[in-house]
């Protein structure tokens, strides 16, 4: 069985486009975007959808999210569709981008972003140097490197269609020093493509050198701008696994139905990295690594520094789960309890976005919304290593989401307001049209009534006496006689006469 | 000095006429004050201030005839926000106006509604859909939850519910001193195998 949320992406929620007891077939799409930043869900794999309704979400609110579940068949039958796009180096950046777009394509690292939104902002840039992120975004995880090992060429291929697209001037592919097999395998596919702009680096495997901002300041020394994009600085960044993602959609028409996705934590028998349908429950995908070991205590989506807890393993994997991480309770205790700050500023140290931790923590927690945006609140990258190394164990991240989360309620809360706000001054705006115009039709109304009071009697009567006017001349004109009145008997005579009389009585009195 | 004088007064008379001509040329049409508290009330127009809705109140508070403290629904960061906005002090919400809750909104029964309309004509944002003898139906992202289509109703088929925690508006919870607390992602949730 298969759980597809709607959401799977950051953006618009998508919309369902089946019905229950409906075949799919796999890749076929089952919900379209809605919106400009929105991706669609394909059927990852054969099978009838059986219901539609909210189920157990990957989320660290652990609140249900709708989703379509499909009943597999097992026959994993594609859906029979025209080919890819292999010519496409012919084909114009929109048609492209679409294709993309409509392959539900998302930023594959983690976070979820639209590729299409993010590929189509940046044609528009003069886009220099297209940076495709092989290095980790966290401990534990090795789907990236495992990529990269078994899937150079399908990478390689998925990073011509994006040089084709936003015609950089550069390519680094960066991994991890570590990462040797990979390095090689990728050496061989980058020797094959023959193309002298793309360049292989290795950067230090210190973590968060695989976040976005962090890894092109290793690359280039260049900043991203505070709230800005690295299109602004002429840069773009791609996940590897994005890149393969692009290359099976335009090449092969596969649109994105798997992932790869890490099992590990020493609560699993045996970690692995798993090629998983999207929609598997977390659970199935345990199984496959062996099942559950003994003193598991605890199961996260995403790394160890990044990643919350999952209360349930009916979970699915999702477009952005990049690691399944099932802990036991040595590996990762519960923290010690919350200290007061000692302003060791250890946490400045360590900020890989250069932030100021401690200001931050003291405006999150006394609720001061703007002083901590005035700190750039909204730069930090949630990576945890604040947290990591404060010696009172602050939960600092933790502050920092529930503020950041509070400014957006405030902002949609304002939103809010603004609407409530029109529609109150519009119903106004129309109460007060619609008591105008009645006022006026009342006064035209008592203007003509007013002005011809008599005129209205007179017409009444003149009405009146053209009728009776109408009758007389009609009598006139037919001239008929009554026949009975002339040579009557003298009986006859008498009979009238006594009926004119009778008729005069009661006349006379009618009371009688 | 004659010549001090002149320069001085002929300077004055010159910055006099360029102040009084921006005083005609930039003029601004409304007070600006009012349309700054407006921005900061909830626009719930519930009416709860005692004034028609939030502007009135607006126009009010800018006359210096009504309080700050007057909004429950926008609650203490609403007076928090109009008193830095006017340099008061904010001081606690006044209890004969109602006290803050959550925010709500109303849904119609609509087995028992007998579509009279007379919640529609009450509703100050337009958010009720209906027509004479139809069902009516509240729209629930315009509602603002001022409950003013409560009392009108004759057979009692609107009911206050609070709005429902999803995914997007939900927020991460505050840690707390007295609880254990929790490393930077981590909460201490046990594996449910199912």
């Amino acid at each position: 069985m298969l759980v597809l949320p709607l959401l799977q992406h950051i953006g618009e929620v998508a919309e369902c486009l089946v019905t229950p007891g409906e075949r799919v077939l796999k890749g076929q799409m089952i919900a379209a975007p809605r919106g400009d930043v929105s991706a669609p869900v394909h059927a990852s794999s054969s099978g009838t959808v059986v219901a539609i309704e909210p189920r157990p979400y990957p989320h660290p609110s652990g609140l249900p999210a709708p989703a379509i579940i499909i009943e597999t068949d097992g026959k994993d039958e594609w859906l029979d569709s025209e080919h890819g796009l292999a010519n496409y180096h012919e084909i114009e950046a929109a048609r492209l981008l679409d294709h993309i777009r409509q392959s539900g394509i998302v930023g594959l690292g983690g976070a979820g972003f639209p590729t299409q939104v993010k590929l189509g902002s940046s044609v528009y840039h003069n886009i220099e140097l297209l940076v495709i992120n092989g290095a980790e975004c966290e401990p534990y995880l090795s789907c990236d490197n495992r990529l990269m090992q078994e899937r150079a060429a399908e990478i390689l291929e998925g990073v011509r269609i994006l040089q084709h697209l936003l015609k950089p001037d550069n390519c680094i592919i960066a991994l991890e020093n570590h990462m040797g097999a990979a390095r090689e395998a990728m050496q061989v596919a980058v020797d094959n493509t023959a193309d002298r702009a793309i360049n292989l680096v290795s950067v230090p495997d210190i973590y968060p050198s695989g976040g976005e901002r962090q890894l092109i300041r290793i690359l280039t020394g260049k900043e991203v701008p505070s709230q800005g994009f690295p299109a602004d600085i002429g840069i773009l960044c791609q996940n590897v696994g994005t890149a393969t993602a692009i290359y099976q959609a335009v090449v092969h028409n596969r649109p994105l139905v798997s992932r790869i996705v890490t099992v590990t934590g020493a609560g699993v028998k045996q970690p692995c990295n798993l090629e998983a349908l999207i929609g598997t429950p977390f659970l199935d995908m345990i199984t496959a690594c062996g099942g559950y070991a003994d003193r598991v205590d605890r199961l996260l989506m995403g790394g160890p520094m990044m990643g919350f807890a999952v209360n349930t393993d009916n979970v699915p994997v999702i477009k952005t789960t990049n690691c399944i991480l099932a802990v036991t309770r040595d590996e990762m205790p519960p923290p010690p309890p919350e200290q007061p700050c000692i302003r060791c500023s250890k946490c400045t140290d360590v900020c890989p976005a250069d932030l100021l931790p401690q200001q931050l923590f003291w405006h999150a927690r006394s609720g001061n919304l703007d002083a901590a945006q005035d700190y750039n609140l909204f730069d930090c990258i949630e990576c945890g290593c604040c947290a990591y190394v404060c010696p009172s164990h602050i939960p600092l991240v933790q502050y920092y989401r529930h503020s950041k989360a509070e400014i957006w309620t405030r902002d949609r809360q304002k939103q809010a307001s603004d609407i409530a706000r029109r529609r109150h001054d519009a119903r106004k705006a129309r109460l007060e049209r619609i008591k105008q115009e009645r006022a006026e039709r009342l006064a035209r109304k008592k203007q003509q009534l007013g002005s011809s009071e008599d005129t209205a009697e007179n017409t009444r009567k003149a009405a009146i006496q053209a009728a009776l006017e109408r009758v007389r001349r009609k009598k006139a004109q037919t001239e008929i006689a009554p026949k009975n009145v002339d040579n009557l008997t003298a009986e006859q005579q008498q009979r009238i006469h006594e009926v004119d009389e009778r008729r005069q009585q009661s006349g006379k009195d009618p009371e009688q | 000095m004659l010549t001090a004088l002149l320069t001085l007064g002929l300077l004055a008379a010159l910055i006099g006429l360029l102040l009084g001509y921006s005083a005609i040329r930039f003029r601004v049409e409304s007070d600006p004050v009012v349309e700054q508290i407006d921005a900061l009330l909830p626009q719930t127009q519930c009416g709860q201030c005692t004034y028609a809705g939030c502007r009135p109140y607006a126009e009010a508070i800018a006359a210096g005839e009504a309080d700050i403290n007057q909004c429950p629904p926008g609650g203490d960061s609403t007076i928090q926000a109009l008193a830095d906005l006017l340099g008061q002090d904010p001081k606690p919400l006044n209890p004969e106006h109602g006290e803050h809750k959550e925010k709500t909104v109303v849904v119609i029964d609509e087995q028992v509604c007998i579509g009279c309309t007379l919640c529609i004509q009450a509703c100050p944002v337009d958010a009720i859909l209906g027509a004479p003898k139809q069902m009516h139906t509240v729209i629930r992202d315009e509602c603002t939850g001022c409950d003013l289509c409560i009392p009108p109703c004759p057979v009692e088929c609107i009911h206050v519910v609070p709005v429902e925690t999803k995914i997007d508006n939900w927020i991460w919870p505050v840690p707390r001193a007295d609880r254990p607390a929790q490393s930077t992602s981590v909460t201490a949730r046990a594996v449910d195998s199912t």
